[in-house]
């Protein structure tokens, strides 16, 4: 009887021991991104190390290639086979894309105990949130209109940094006298759009923004304004360098830092560039909203989406979203990545002039609803819409289609593509 | 029992050797079967998947929901893709016409009995062991006008010398001609070398003897003796230019602008990029017709040529 007895415990004990151990072993995320690139990878590192600090391993699946298409290939392919990873990088309407398919994991318990409906700001979390239910959770905020001078060519030219898209054009031709390319910019699609956005948000207003991008209203797409905006594409375009076709943003910014170029128009991750050349904001180069568009903020946000994945790494995965939303990993991860923190409560003092800037600026557009999403990244259009519209404006600003052609196809294009 | 007592002897040794006689003819068709199984599936099982979901509303992932003939009027209605099959209209008529023309034009240089057609086989074939996305970055490298030919003379003096074909979107899709040309007519020539060699000599020496020129040999006996080869060349670079995708994206990335839209790297992007599958699926299934077109035809010729 007593042999038996401690047979059973033993036997119990070791039951025990192995299902700890089976449970402990599927501590594990999986996680499906695209930043490979020297900097994302460091600044992504550190969110590895906090979630092996909780026990929770970090299975690492980097799909580099095409700003993400190619990830989104590979996550199509996980979730047709029915085995999502837990968690995947996502941006804009795609999260909402992915969510109708009924694959989203449930944030709801977690955001309600960490308050994330209080820091988030509300133009973010309608991406975050599907159908009033939070599925992702945002790592960052970047920002697309942004105007990188290099100081030494802006001194040159009278040291004023231009306030409105006049005065841009008029430092442009002082930097064509000074012999250097006024305007670098890399012709590709999201480039060009990342620009034309711009562009639209300095000649009509934070409300035609909303009316003509986010709406994507006809009568918006073909008015007098976007006349306008498409004209003034047209003057940026003879600011460019012959060699801008097909050319990367980072080899564009390299031209500024090297002050072979005056200036660029590009989202705050190309401050990452600056700060590996040993550059310093202020003294070195100088970072304004694109001239025009000084209060309003048009974001593009890295999120991880939580896929679903049944009870089994649902421990693991909740416990990786509240990685995510520390603050000290956030501060941590953006001070790399050169993108502003999801949540607006964090101090600013760890962060360097660009992005004490670029956090000021967005609590406040947050505050005064001009906290737009960009096109470009797709915080405006679902996918399809948003090529359709890149279509347009790209082939606009290569010249194969007048400014009167782009303002009908404009429309058509969004109605095509609906 | 006895009248029959050599038959168990023959009985025994036959088995034997049947066993080895159909294990060589029927190993081919083992060997065989798994790469036969792998193309069903692969190949033509997904032939019928992509149709299927060209009849669906399939946007971000598969769906099967039919959806008619909608991603066809959707196809048809998109200005890039009229732009992908003007620009592979263009690709495909230069690319199959100058690879033929060039690669016959070196195979007769080459079959003058050079002494260094050793060496220079190798040179002209070399290309075509060279990715496609090599050969484009070298082109996109070598045609950038502030790298490459241009730049290079500019540097040497030439001042005013220009060539931004890459970068101008009415010439881009010239640039990947160049670049597919570059590759493949060097492949061609061995071909046409290969046919060259195969024609009897003894018909050229007769027609010498009879007083015909080189050109008139050329053009009356030579070249029409290598339709065959003519029509291999012309299937071979048909599909090529059809399904060229890896080289646009390398040289030129689909730009300027869309300058360069292909309607292979017009599947990829409806299908991958834009989620709209179900256009994506449309537009493979009209290329998959297109170059149905061109093999049926000749199948269909070869067949009966075998015939007769």
């Amino acid at each position: 009887m007593n042999i038996r007895a401690i047979t059973k415990l033993a036997a119990g004990v070791a039951l025990l021991a192995m299902t700890a151990g089976a449970v402990k072993a599927a501590e594990e995320v999986e996680v499906l991104h695209w930043w490979t690139s020297g900097g994302e990878a460091a600044a992504l590192n550190v969110l590895k190390e906090n979630l092996q600090k909780e026990g929770v391993s970090w299975k690492d699946m980097p799909v580099a290639g095409g700003a993400g298409s190619a990830a989104m290939t590979a996550l199509r392919a996980r979730v047709t086979a029915g085995d999502p990873p837990t968690a995947v990088q996502l941006l804009g309407f795609d999260l909402r894309d992915w969510s109708q398919m009924g694959v989203a994991a449930n944030l709801d318990e977690l955001a309600a105990k960490e308050g994330w409906d209080k820091v988030i700001p509300p133009a973010l979390q309608e991406f975050s949130k599907y159908d009033g239910h939070w599925v992702a959770a945002p790592v960052n905020i970047h920002s697309t209109n942004w105007l990188w001078l290099n100081k030494a060519a802006l001194d040159k030219a009278g040291g004023k940094v231009p306030t409105n898209i006049d005065e841009l054009f008029a430092l442009l031709d002082k930097f064509k006298a000074e012999g250097i390319v006024p305007l670098a910019h890399g012709g590709v699609p999201w480039q060009d759009g990342t620009l034309w956005e711009a562009v639209v948000l300095s000649v009509g207003g934070p409300d035609f923004y909303k009316k003509a991008v986010l709406e994507a209203d006809p009568a918006a797409l073909s008015g007098d304004t976007m006349k306008k905006v498409f004209d003034d594409m047209s003057k940026l375009r003879t600011y460019f360098d012959p060699n801008f076709s097909g050319r990367e943003w980072n080899l564009s910014t390299a031209l500024v830092i090297e002050g072979k170029a005056g200036a660029q128009e590009m989202g705050d991750w190309s401050k990452g560039e600056w700060l590996r050349a040993k550059k310093e904001p202020g003294k070195d180069f100088v970072c304004i909203r694109f001239p025009g568009t000084q209060g309003s903020v048009l974001f593009n946000a890295d999120q991880f989406m939580m896929f679903d994945v049944g009870k089994k790494s649902a421990d693991a995965q909740m416990k990786m979203a509240s990685a995510v939303e520390n603050p000290a990993f956030q501060i941590a991860f953006n001070k790399v990545k050169g993108s502003v923190p999801a949540r607006t409560d964090i101090p600013d003092t760890d962060f360097d002039d660009c992005a004490k800037k670029g956090m000021k600026d967005l609590s406040e557009a947050s505050s005064k609803g001009t906290l737009m999403g960009s096109l470009a990244h797709g915080y405006a259009q679902p996918a399809a819409i948003k090529e359709a519209m890149l279509d347009v404006i790209t082939q606009h600003l290569n010249g194969q289609l007048t400014t009167d052609a782009a303002l009908k196809r404009l429309p058509e294009a969004v109605a095509a593509a609906k | 029992m006895t009248t029959i007592e050599p038959m168990p002897v023959i009985a025994a040794e036959r088995p034997r050797k049947s066993f080895a006689d159909r294990l060589r003819s029927g190993l081919p068709k083992l060997v065989l079967a798994p790469s036969f199984a792998v193309i069903l599936i692969f190949v033509y099982g997904f032939i019928l998947w992509t149709i299927t979901l060209s009849f669906t509303t399939s946007r971000i992932l598969p769906v099967y929901k039919w959806g008619g003939f909608d991603a066809y009027f959707r196809l048809w209605s998109q200005p890039n893709w009229y732009v992908a099959m003007q620009n592979l209209a263009i690709f495909g008529v230069l690319y199959i016409a100058l690879c033929t023309a060039i690669g016959l034009f070196i195979a007769i240089l080459m079959d003058q009995r050079i002494r260094a057609e050793g060496v220079l086989r190798p040179i002209f074939l070399y290309p075509m062991a060279l990715s496609f996305v090599v050969t484009g970055t070298a082109w996109k490298w070598f045609l950038n006008p502030g790298l490459g030919l241009e730049h290079t003379m500019r540097n040497l003096g030439w001042e005013s010398f220009t060539f931004d074909w890459l970068v101008n979107p009415k010439m881009a899709i010239y640039t990947v001609v160049i670049a597919g040309v570059w590759q493949a007519s060097g492949f061609i020539m061995a071909m046409f070398l290969a046919g060259l060699r195969g024609i009897d000599g003894e018909i050229i020496k007769a027609a010498q003897i009879d007083g015909a020129s080189t050109v008139s040999i050329y053009r009356r006996i030579i070249i029409p003796l290598l339709r065959p080869v003519f029509l291999s060349a012309f299937i071979v670079l048909a599909h090529m230019a059809i399904k060229s995708y890896d080289l646009v994206i390398a040289l030129t990335g689909g730009g300027p602008g869309n300058a360069t839209e292909l309607p292979s790297t017009f599947m990829y992007s409806y299908t991958f990029n834009r989620n709209q599958m179900n256009v994506g699926s449309a537009s493979a299934v009209m290329m998959l017709m297109g170059i149905t077109a061109i093999i049926v035809p000749y199948l269909y010729s070869e067949l009966r040529e075998k015939k007769q």
